[in-house]
C-alpha cells in the first residue's frame, strides 16, 4: 500500500511529469486560457492516460514479451494509444457534447500528447506490475490535472491582470509556466529514491 | 519477422473491431447541442433573429455563425441561459433585431376581417383558424405573439393586445428615479 501512495506522490508532485519532466507541454500551454476547458481536458487525459497505461502493460507483457518483440513497442504503444483516444472521444461525444466541442481539436491530439507514450514506455523502463502500471498512469494523469488547472487559474487571474506591454501574451504565458515549474522543483527530495 | 506481421495485424484487427463497435454503440444522433439551445429559445417561430425560426436560429448558435444576443421575445434571461449553455460572456440585445416587450397575442377585430386567409398564411405556428371567405378568429392559447401577421392582413384588422400577467409571475415595478444614481457598466475585456 505504501508502495502505491509512494508512486502517486512521485509522479503527482516530485515527478511531476509536466513541469519537472516537461513532458505533454503542448495541451498545457493550449488549453490552458480557461478554467473549465482546462478541467475537461484534465478529465479526459486522465481516462486516457490511465487506460491506455494499463493497456500499454497488457499489450507489452501478454504479446510482445511472449513473441520476442520488443523492438515493436514503440509502434505497438502508439496503437493502442491511438485506439483508446479515439475510444474516448466517441464517449465524450456522446456523453457531453459541450465538453466535445470544448475540447475540439485538442480532443484527438491527446494522441500526439508525448505525456501519454512517454509513461507507457516509462512504465516498461521502471518494470512496472499490473497495478503499479495503473497506479503510475493515473498519478501522472494527476500530476498533468494539478499542474494544468493550477496553470489555467493563474492564467484567468493573469487575464484580468495589469501586464506591462513587452509581457502581454505568450510572454507572461511562459514566464508563469517557468516560475511554477521552478516552484515544483522544490519537491525533489521529499521522498528517497 | 512473419510473428512480428502476424501480432501486429492480429493487435490492428482486435483494435479496428473494438472501435467499430464503440462506434455503433456510441452513435450520437443528429447534434445534441442543437437540441438543448433549440429548448431554451422562447419557440416564438418570430424570425426577429434573422432566422426563418428557432430552430435555424439554434443550428447557426451551435455553429458560431450567430450571436446570442438576437432574441428579444426571449429577452435577457434567455441571453442569460444562453451564455451559461455556450460558456460565453452574456450581452446585452442587439437592437437590430428589436427590443424587449411584454408578451402579446394578436387578436382579429371580427367584424372588419374580410377572410382573404392572408394571415394564415404567415401565422408560423397555425394559430389562426379560418377559411377563403369566412371570418377568421385567433386560438389566444396558440398566438406566440409574432406579429407576423400583422403586415399581410389588406384591412387592418389584427391588433396586439397585452397579455395579463398571471399572479404568479407579477413582479414590482422597476422603483422610478434610478437614473439619479450613476452606475457605469463596463465590458469585461475593457480593463485590460
Amino acid at each position: 500500500m505504501t508502495e502505491f501512495a509512494l508512486i502517486l506522490l512521485s509522479t503527482v508532485l516530485v515527478n511531476n511529469f509536466v513541469l519537472v519532466k516537461f513532458l505533454g507541454l503542448c495541451p498545457f500551454m493550449g488549453v490552458s486560457r480557461k478554467l473549465e476547458t482546462a478541467t475537461g481536458m484534465a478529465l479526459a487525459t486522465t481516462f486516457v492516460l490511465t487506460l491506455s497505461s494499463i493497456c500499454s502493460y497488457l499489450v507489452n507483457t501478454y504479446l510482445l514479451i511472449p513473441f520476442e518483440l520488443e523492438y515493436l513497442r514503440t509502434i505497438a504503444f502508439i496503437l493502442v494509444i491511438a485506439v483508446v483516444v479515439q475510444f474516448t472521444e466517441m464517449v465524450v461525444h456522446k456523453t457531453s457534447p459541450l465538453l466535445y466541442q470544448m475540447l475540439g481539436i485538442y480532443l484527438p491530439l491527446i494522441t500526439t500528447n508525448c505525456v501519454v507514450l512517454g509513461l507507457a514506455l516509462l512504465n516498461v523502463q521502471h518494470e512496472h506490475g499490473f497495478l503499479q502500471s495503473a497506479v503510475y498512469g493515473f498519478g501522472g494523469a494527476m500530476g498533468f490535472s494539478l499542474a494544468l488547472i493550477l496553470f489555467a487559474s493563474l492564467r484567468e487571474r493573469i487575464a484580468v491582470g495589469d501586464v506591462p506591454l513587452a509581457f502581454r501574451g505568450p510572454a507572461i504565458t511562459l514566464i508563469t509556466a517557468g516560475l511554477m515549474s521552478t516552484a515544483f522543483m522544490g519537491f525533489a527530495g521529499l521522498v528517497k529514491g | 519477422m512473419l510473428t512480428a506481421i502476424l501480432v501486429l495485424s492480429a493487435l490492428a484487427t482486435v483494435f479496428g473491431l473494438l472501435l467499430g463497435f464503440a462506434a455503433v454503440f456510441f452513435k450520437v444522433e443528429g447534434d445534441p447541442l442543437v437540441e438543448k439551445i433549440d429548448k431554451l429559445l422562447p419557440q416564438t417561430q418570430c424570425g426577429q433573429c434573422g432566422f426563418a425560426g428557432c430552430r435555424p436560429y439554434a443550428q447557426a448558435m451551435a455553429n458560431g455563425e450567430a450571436e446570442i444576443n438576437q432574441c428579444p421575445p426571449g429577452g435577457e434571461p434567455t441571453i442569460q441561459a444562453l451564455a451559461d449553455l455556450l460558456g460565453v460572456q452574456p450581452k446585452p440585445l442587439n437592437p437590430e433585431n428589436g427590443a424587449e416587450k411584454p408578451t402579446m397575442v394578436a387578436v382579429i377585430d371580427e367584424n372588419n376581417c374580410i377572410g382573404c386567409t392572408l394571415c394564415i398564411q404567415a401565422c408560423p405556428v397555425d394559430a389562426i383558424l379560418g377559411a377563403a371567405k369566412h371570418m377568421h378568429t385567433i386560438i389566444a392559447s396558440e398566438c406566440t405573439g409574432c406579429e407576423l401577421c400583422l403586415p399581410p392582413c389588406p384591412v387592418d384588422c389584427i391588433d396586439m393586445v397585452p397579455v395579463a400577467v398571471p399572479i404568479e409571475q407579477w413582479q414590482w415595478p422597476v422603483p422610478q428615479g434610478l437614473d439619479a444614481i450613476p452606475v457605469v457598466v463596463k465590458p469585461f475585456e475593457a480593463r485590460a
